[in-house]
């Protein structure tokens, strides 16, 4: 059984269909990701996912339990969890709290302490900066602060919506291998990305999004050896 | 830098004139504000030169000492000259069909009661020693000139409030006093504060009992100090420190912008007359103990019930709405519908005082201890949840809805709770209100209210607990302090609360998260 089932969703902004019929699944244990271009219905498949948005039709499911149709507390409480585009952090909270928010529904103190030390072993910079204002810090260290958020509420899966967005190739590089490093202890990750190059380097799979569609699926090196991805998206051919 | 003499002097004795023309200095003149040697009307002119002369002084160190003296003593020259101009020409020609201000009085005030020629040249040449001394101030150390204006408006604001001012050697010691006290924080402040603090984390809990039990002696104490008039100020600024910190709650913490506060505060007081007023139509008569706990659940419902509609609402829409529903409530009570329950325009009379065994509370220092009472335990509520995940959760709302929603916080619920919260507290000062004047009017309830309130919190410092307390004094208490400028009451006012939001925008006492956001910006 998959980790997260969608099937058939269309969401709507509006009566602007933004999603037609959009079904994924993702594993245990495994990257996917969802690439495509701007306004392809990335995002809105994410806040979809999370219960932002209301999908008119079709279901969602964690680990077999219908989860679409609940409002977004709900689905965190879940175990899906969302590092938002744009990195959008409380920027005049403390990393700290930052970091607290995202645990905001646990209970366990220790466990909240230890998997805080862990988000400061991961990105050693947000614990130099734990009491600094999010707002201050820079656009990479907010990547990591949003990533570092959502990893808190210890979900079943993260969805992370474009973390190389508007951040230098080093940066990238950094956050893509800290994501991996996150998978290989065990998070099932989904991730949407424009940089296509980079997120079929790390991903198992991959879906293309087009005008709220799929329009192919198959294993990143699959996708990737694509002619139309690789003209499209990989600026190949 | 001629050019900006003349600029900053003739601005400022623009102004004057302004201040001259509605009447200012005929009705100041009767304020002494040290007995025999100034009047208010007087002080005014000076402070308008002084600030003409340190306005004109560039604020780049590059200019001599003797240029900048130039530069000012032009610039207060400029700035009386006008006011010379203005009482020649009142004197000179009958402008009252058009100013009424434009009085014989008014040229007799101006020219010091010198006579039109020897009094011009008077003003003039003080004007020219005030600006001089303006400019030079510029080149004083901070820590020095900024004393010597706290101790200047020290001066004032006490000779304003004694009847016949101040006597010169009060003036004298007073100025000299406030002077070296804040000469003495801004040059040794920081010093102290960390020995404080040492002193402080070595016995902490000794050292916090007895500024606590001090702090609490001088409020116990402050209600014989001040006498009737003073109290019922106090007792005032403590209603809306009430409904301050509840507004806080919705604003501040929750950053909800609510403009109908004052529905919240209308239904405590009515709930309030309608269980405790013999004459109301219910004809309960019941105790103030059993009326304002329902007051403050009637005022909790009441915004939770009005959170509903305006859960999906942000930012301007959400002001709006809130708006319409104070407005909403006023009316009602005010309406012929409800005529025979809430009595319309007459409103409910007979509310008796809150009474322990056959003691009743009549007296403004009855209820200030009362009133006080309700204010430690809000502080106390408000203090407690600001901390805890409640808190929190509001925190996340304020700065980013829909990530605050993603990370687990039922907006539904927490806002829900944010309105009802600041409301109770509200209902909780409607209902002291109501026993306090005894009669509960539709015209007490007032968008001003709402207005004022939230001017309160935003002058304090949105979020900040002693921060509004502060805004409460200054707010409530400054207007009803400044009742001896009469006419020009709300002017001098509304002057101050630009000059203070010009001054601090953060408020006069910031929360944290303010000042750390102001940081931020000085950052960038």
């Amino acid at each position: 059984m998959a980790t997260l089932e969608v099937q058939g969703i269309h969401s709507f902004y509006g009566n602007i269909e933004a999603l037609k019929g959009v079904s994924l699944c993702v594993n245990d244990g495994e990257i996917v990701t969802l690439i495509g271009a701007n306004g392809a219905g990335k995002s809105t498949t994410l806040n979809t996912i999370c219960g932002l948005v209301r999908p008119r039709q079709g279901t969602i499911s964690l680990d077999g339990e219908v989860i679409s149709g609940l409002p977004a507390h709900q689905v965190v409480a879940r175990g899906v969890s969302q590092a938002p585009e744009g990195r959008r952090i409380f920027s005049r909270l403390r990393v700290f709290d930052n970091l607290e928010m995202g645990a905001f529904l646990r209970k366990d103190k220790d466990g909240i302490a230890s998997d805080m030390e862990r988000v400061f072993e991961l990105f050693p910079r947000l614990g130099e900066r734990r009491d600094q204002v999010g707002g201050t810090l820079s656009g990479g260290e907010q990547q990591m602060l949003a990533i570092g958020r959502a990893l808190m509420a210890r979900p079943r899966i993260l969805l992370l919506d474009e973390p190389s967005m508007g951040l230098a190739p080093l940066l990238v590089q950094e956050i893509f291998s800290i994501v991996q490093i996150i998978n290989a202890e065990g998070t099932t990750i989904l991730l949407v990305e424009q940089n296509a190059h980079m997120a079929l380097s790390v991903a198992s799979r991959a879906y293309v999004l087009q005008s709220g569609s799929v329009v192919l699926e198959g294993t990143s090196a699959e996708v990737a050896g694509n002619p139309e991805v690789k003209r499209a998206y990989l600026g190949e051919g | 830098m001629l050019k900006r003499s003349l600029r900053r002097g003739a601005l400022v004795g623009g102004v004057l004139v302004f201040i001259a023309l509605i009447g200012a200095p005929a009705a100041f003149a009767r304020e002494p504000v040290v007995r025999g040697v100034v009047t208010l009307s007087q002080l005014l002119l000076a402070i308008g030169a002084l600030l003409a002369g340190s306005g004109a002084a560039p604020a780049t160190r590059t200019r001599s000492t003797g240029a900048v003296v130039a530069a000012g003593a032009i610039a207060g020259a400029v700035c009386m000259l006008l006011l010379a101009l203005l009482a020649l020409l009142v004197s000179a020609v009958d402008l009252r069909q058009v100013l009424v201000n434009a009085t014989p009085q008014l040229v007799d005030e101006l020219t010091l009661g010198r006579g039109v020629v020897t009094g011009s040249t008077v003003l003039v040449v003080l004007g020219t020693v005030l600006g001089a001394l303006g400019g030079w101030s510029t080149r004083l150390p901070a820590a020095i000139s900024r004393s010597a204006v706290l101790a200047g408006a020290a001066v004032v604001v006490v000779g304003v409030l004694r009847d016949k001012g101040l006597a010169i050697a009060e003036a004298v010691a007073l100025g000299v006093a406030v002077w070296a006290v804040a000469y003495g924080r801004s040059r040794w402040g920081s010093a102290l504060a960390t020995r404080y603090q040492r002193v402080q984390r070595r016995n902490s809990t000794m050292v916090s009992i007895v500024v606590w039990i001090a702090g609490l002696f001088i409020l116990l104490g402050l209600p014989s100090i001040l006498g009737t008039y003073g109290t019922s100020v106090l007792d005032l600024v403590g209603l809306y420190v009430l409904m301050g910190l509840g507004l806080n709650i919705v604003v501040g913490y929750a950053g909800l912008l609510d403009l109908g506060y004052v529905a919240f505060f209308t239904i405590g007081a009515y709930v309030t007359g309608l269980l405790t007023s013999p004459a109301a139509s219910t004809q309960l008569g019941l105790s103030f103990w059993i009326a304002w706990p329902l007051a403050m659940v009637a005022a909790a419902g009441a915004g939770a019930l009005l959170g509903i509609p305006v859960l999906r609402m942000r930012g301007d829409y959400l002001a709006i709405v809130t708006l319409g529903f104070g407005e909403i409530i006023r009316i009602l009570v005010l309406s012929d519908t409800f005529k025979s329950v809430l009595g319309g325009a007459q409103g409910i009379i007979e509310i008796p005082g809150p009474s322990i065994g056959s003691f009743t509370m009549m007296r403004p220092q009855h209820f200030y201890y009362l009133i006080l009472i309700g204010v430690m335990i809000v502080v106390f509520v408000s203090r407690r949840i600001s901390d805890s995940r409640v808190g929190r959760a509001w925190m996340a709302i304020r700065e980013d809805e829909d990530v605050a929603e993603a990370t687990g916080v039922n907006l539904v619920k927490y806002k829900l709770l944010a309105f009802a919260m600041g409301a109770s507290f509200s209902g909780i000062g409607g209902a002291i209100f109501a026993s306090w004047v005894h009669s509960v009017f539709p015209n007490s309830f007032t968008l001003l209210v709402s207005i004022n309130i939230l001017s309160l919190v935003i002058v304090g410092g949105i979020g900040s607990i002693p921060g509004v307390i502060l805004g409460a004094f200054f707010l409530v208490g400054l207007p009803e302090v400044l009742r001896s400028f009469a006419d020009f009451r709300m002017i001098t006012f509304g002057a101050l609360l630009v000059a203070m939001m010009i001054a601090r925008p953060e408020g006069l006492w910031p929360a944290k998260s303010r000042r750390r956001e102001l940081h931020l910006e000085v950052a960038e």
